[in-house]
């Protein structure tokens, strides 16, 4: 796959977040690349089946295209973290590195690399999300216990999480990963939110402010920095 | 109606001591806001000590009672979800219940929210001593189209049920008497030797199997709380079998320590590893087959085991009518909602403070003319020594009781009736990202507002914060917070000579200097800052008893803390002054005063004054110059003055309190950081005022 592929795909992971298709004046207005090449990758991206792209209506990823652009993303960012936190390199910087290193990232070292952060959540420049990793540990914890040996046994999630801060509002969704350490994660635990269970939100806004949610029949309000930890397979029911 | 478990064979004989059987410890445990406060106040009347727990910052309530010839203490545990070491009140509560081993426990649950409350249930039958549960807010739970089959429940749990609406008082008298009588079963089941008189195999769901045939324990029942999904629980049994043969009088029951190792629980697995390495590496070994099998780490896929037995019990026992939303629901939204819970946060908060001030001048005026008839509010500035000695002793309370106590009492008790009814829980949800710029969350907005009524009890509140950080943050923060005395000086000062406009303005300036300093001080101390995790109860009308409670535990730390140092600091200060001890420290401190502040000499003495009270400045102020201070002082004197009264050191009883919660060290630190405020601050505004002023 190509460098550029992968870069598309990354603006597009961004641009989509609250599934509203992107234009593509949007796409050529973060990457620098004129209009008209734009159309032309989306095309392409269309044929090889990551996106979906209706012209003058916009463009969406498939969950194949998610897949992709989540993972680099998840790349990018903690590479971002890695740069800023353990070699100093300025918020300013940060970014352009980590576009060039993440595309020889392999899984294996990102994952080693966000051991060594502690997992981190966010990126060192604009705080937004790293997304969660596509290994199936319902928690940091397993993952660590598991070790660096046999990281090909590790199974991979089956469906896409995305962060409970993403969810809208009267949205149903089910608990399938809890990042951070181990006093957050027990402390939801032992508040029922444990692997598998059924939560609604109650109350959402942006701006950082905490979630409210229903589950086992009491209501909880999270705070934004509990709440973008906890991921969460979307239910269609 | 529930049925009492009372199965005991003959009256109880080889007794010791008739005194001995008469007495009775029950303890209350349950998750926050369920009525257990209600519950104890119901049945403890008045008759109630509340201090801490020995060594450790967690309030400990504890009662009596006399019943039926019994004479019973009750035990009010802290509002836990659970029985893991990951907070103070988890340890003091299983401790108590392991070491204590009270009689009986009454596991107060809230009938609104089944499951979660059965969770902890479950937990406190694996601590294996007899038990009774109160179903509460059955009546909540019905407007909520919830009903609760109580027979059910106490069947499938196999411990007694006793439905209750505690704020009605409905249900009290047989829960009590079931609480004795299941006690009552329990000792004289002991009394004969370990014959198992009631036996409970705990929770089962229909899974089976798994009887372990270890030895007798406590010999009145056997292990009980959930029995588990196959695989899970023959390991939890086989676990059991090894730590009850390994016989290691450690005062928990053997299942639940085998819990507990396979849950990882960093204070047991010590405590085990001490006596026997063997039994943690066997605990080590099925925690890693447990973990592969559930792909989750063991304490998870216990936690899950256990809500999935609290789940199926619950869906069992309640019934689920659909309703409209209530009335309360449609208030709920609107308390939350972006545009208007801000609204609605500033309006609950404006209120609160109007509503005190309102009240409070009433009270105010009328308590000091009552009191002024027998002397004085002035400070005595000369005189003869026991002159001096008594006017300060009961200037110290007059001022307590005129000047303090009319405004914080009311305000204290708007504030529990907030709290009880759950808008304050919508206010620190609405208020989380403010707070979090101060490095706190939602939960701080209960210690920062009390702090307009006094610091002292604001900083005891701050232990509702997670780590010692957030309560260090909070506190440094409240030592700013505009306190009546604070208000008292700014109004005294500004508002009486330069008019309201500039007294808010100050009130803002001071808002503003905590929120600046905090962020400062969120750097000086390292650490993250834990997030929100807040159950959001539903809307209730607040329970008198409830709120007469709060308000009495939050007054108390100002009679006992604040009033006397208040009496002796007042005495104190003015024998120091009127032998002129002060003047020399007042020349000292002149560099500061005079050329730095611009304010006269007589400062230094003044500010030796409000270290004692705040509002003193004023008092002795007006006792040197007369009434009319705008005759001696300028707009800009006035001004800084009273900033720099307001900010530069945190009062006496403040400064014990800190001291008291955190330490010398972290006393003299935030009283350093406050006086470098205050001297910034003030040194600034008397270099610029006079531009806007004069």
């Amino acid at each position: 796959m190509s460098i550029s592929t992968d870069e598309y795909l990354e603006a597009l992971y961004t641009l989509t977040r609250e599934d509203e298709p992107a234009g593509t004046s949007e796409i050529s207005k973060k990457l620098n690349i004129a209009p008209a090449s734009v159309t032309e990758m989306m095309h392409k991206l269309a044929e090889q089946g990551f996106v979906n792209y209706l012209p003058y209506q916009g463009v969406t990823l498939t969950p194949k295209g998610y897949r992709i652009a989540e993972k680099m993303t998840r790349k990018h960012r903690l590479l971002e973290r890695f740069l800023h936190d353990v070699l100093k390199i300025g918020n300013d910087k940060v970014h352009k590195e980590a576009c060039e290193m993440e595309h020889a990232l392999t899984d294996e070292t990102a994952r080693a690399m966000c051991q060594a952060l502690k997992s981190p959540d966010s990126c060192p420049d604009d705080g937004q999300l790293i997304p969660a990793c596509d290994l199936s540990f319902s928690s940091c914890e397993e993952c660590r216990k598991w070790g660096r040996d046999n990281a090909d046994g590790i199974s991979k999630r089956k469906n896409n999480v995305i962060s409970m801060s993403d969810l809208k509002e009267n949205q149903e969704a089910r608990i399938s990963f809890i990042r951070g350490d181990n006093k957050v994660l027990h402390r939801l635990l032992d508040l029922g939110l444990t692997p598998g269970t059924k939560i609604k939100v109650y109350r959402i806004s942006r701006m950082k402010s905490p979630v409210e949610i229903s589950c086992r029949g009491s209501r909880l309000a999270l705070g934004d920095e509990i709440a973008r930890n906890v991921f969460v397979e979307k239910t269609t029911d | 109606m529930a049925k009492i478990a009372s199965c005991h064979t003959g009256a109880p004989q080889n007794i010791k001591g008739a005194d001995n059987e008469k007495q009775l410890t029950i303890a209350l445990a349950g998750n926050a806001n369920v009525g257990k406060s209600v519950i104890f106040n119901q049945l403890t009347g008045s008759h109630q000590t509340i201090g801490n727990w020995p060594g450790k910052t967690v309030e400990s309530a504890k009662g009596s009672l006399q019943f039926e010839g019994q004479n019973i203490t009750i035990v009010d545990l802290p509002g836990i979800y659970s029985l893991s070491t990951f907070s103070l009140e988890e340890i003091v509560t299983r401790d108590y219940i392991a070491l204590e081993k009270p009689d009986v426990i009454i596991n107060v649950i809230g009938a609104p929210v089944l499951e979660r409350n059965l969770f902890f249930t479950l937990q406190l039958m694996e601590m294996d001593v007899p038990m009774v549960v109160c179903l509460n807010q059955v009546d909540i739970a019905e407007s909520q189209g919830i009903k609760i089959d109580a027979g059910k429940l106490e069947s499938l749990l196999g411990i007694p049920v006793v439905p209750t609406v505690a704020a009605k008082g409905q249900g009290i008298r047989e829960l009590i008497d079931s609480a004795i009588n299941t006690a009552l079963s329990a000792k004289s089941a002991l009394q004969n030797d370990g014959e198992p008189v009631i036996e409970h195999n705990g929770v089962n769901r229909g899974h089976g199997g798994g009887h372990h045939t270890g030895g007798r324990h406590h010999g009145h029942h056997r292990h009980r709380g959930a029995r588990f999904r196959g695989d899970l629980d023959n390991d939890i049994d086989k676990l059991t079998a090894v730590i009850e043969s390994g016989n290691l009088n450690l005062g928990y029951p053997p299942r639940f320590v085998a819990l507990k190792l396979l849950e990882g629980d960093a204070a047991i697995i010590k405590q085990v590893d001490s006596k026997s390495a063997g039994i943690t590496g066997t605990a080590q070994v099925l925690a890693q087959k447990i973990a592969g099998v559930y792909k989750q780490p063991t304490f998870s896929a216990v936690t899950s085991e256990r809500y999935a037995v609290a789940h199926e019990i619950a869906l069992g026992v309640q019934q689920q009518v659909t309703i409209k939303p209530t009335f309360t629901d449609r208030l709920d939204r609107l308390a939350t909602q972006r545009v208007f819970g801000y609204l609605v946060s500033f309006v609950v908060i404006g209120g609160l403070l109007l509503w005190t001030f309102t009240i409070g001048n009433l009270l105010s005026g009328v308590l000091s003319n009552a009191l002024g008839f027998f002397q004085p509010v002035d400070p005595l500035i000369n005189g003869s020594f026991w002159s001096i000695l008594w006017n300060g002793v009961f200037g110290g309370f007059v001022a307590g009781v005129t000047l303090v106590l009319p405004y914080v009492i009311p305000f204290y008790l708007l504030l529990a009736a907030m709290e009880d009814s759950g808008i304050l829980t919508r206010v620190a949800f609405m208020l989380d990202n403010i707070m979090h710029q101060m490095g706190l969350h939602g939960k701080a907005i209960i210690p920062l507002i009390l702090g307009y009524g006094c610091s002292v009890p604001a900083i005891a509140a701050t232990r509702i914060m997670g780590s010692r950080r957030e309560r260090l943050l909070a506190s440094f923060a409240v030592t700013f917070a505009p306190c009546t005395a604070r208000t008292i000086i700014i109004l005294g000062l500004v508002s009486a000579y330069l008019g309201t406009g500039w007294a808010l303005t100050l009130y803002a300036i001071d808002l503003l200097v905590m929120f600046l300093a905090v962020k400062v001080a969120l750097r000086v101390v390292p650490g993250d800052t834990s997030g929100l995790i807040m159950e959001m109860h539903s809307f209730k009308v607040p329970s008198v008893s409830v709120i007469i409670k709060q308000t009495w535990a939050r007054t108390k730390s100002l009679i006992f803390m604040v009033f006397p140092l208040y009496m002796a600091g007042s005495a104190g200060v003015q024998l120091l002054y009127a032998y002129g001890i002060l003047q020399p420290v007042s020349n000292f401190l002149s560099p500061l005063t005079v050329y730095w502040l611009g304010l006269p000499v007589i400062t230094g003495v003044l500010l030796i004054f409000g270290f004692v009270r705040k509002e003193m400045i004023l008092l002795v102020m007006t006792a040197i110059f007369g009434m009319n201070l705008a005759a001696v002082l300028s707009p800009t004197q006035l001004l800084v003055l009273a900033l720099v009264g307001m900010l530069y050191i945190p009062c006496l009883s403040t400064v014990g309190i800190l001291a008291k919660e955190f330490g010398w060290k972290s006393a003299v630190v935030i009283s350093a950081a406050n006086l470098a405020a205050a001297f910034i601050i003030g040194g600034i505004a008397a270099k610029i005022l006079p531009y806007i002023l004069e």
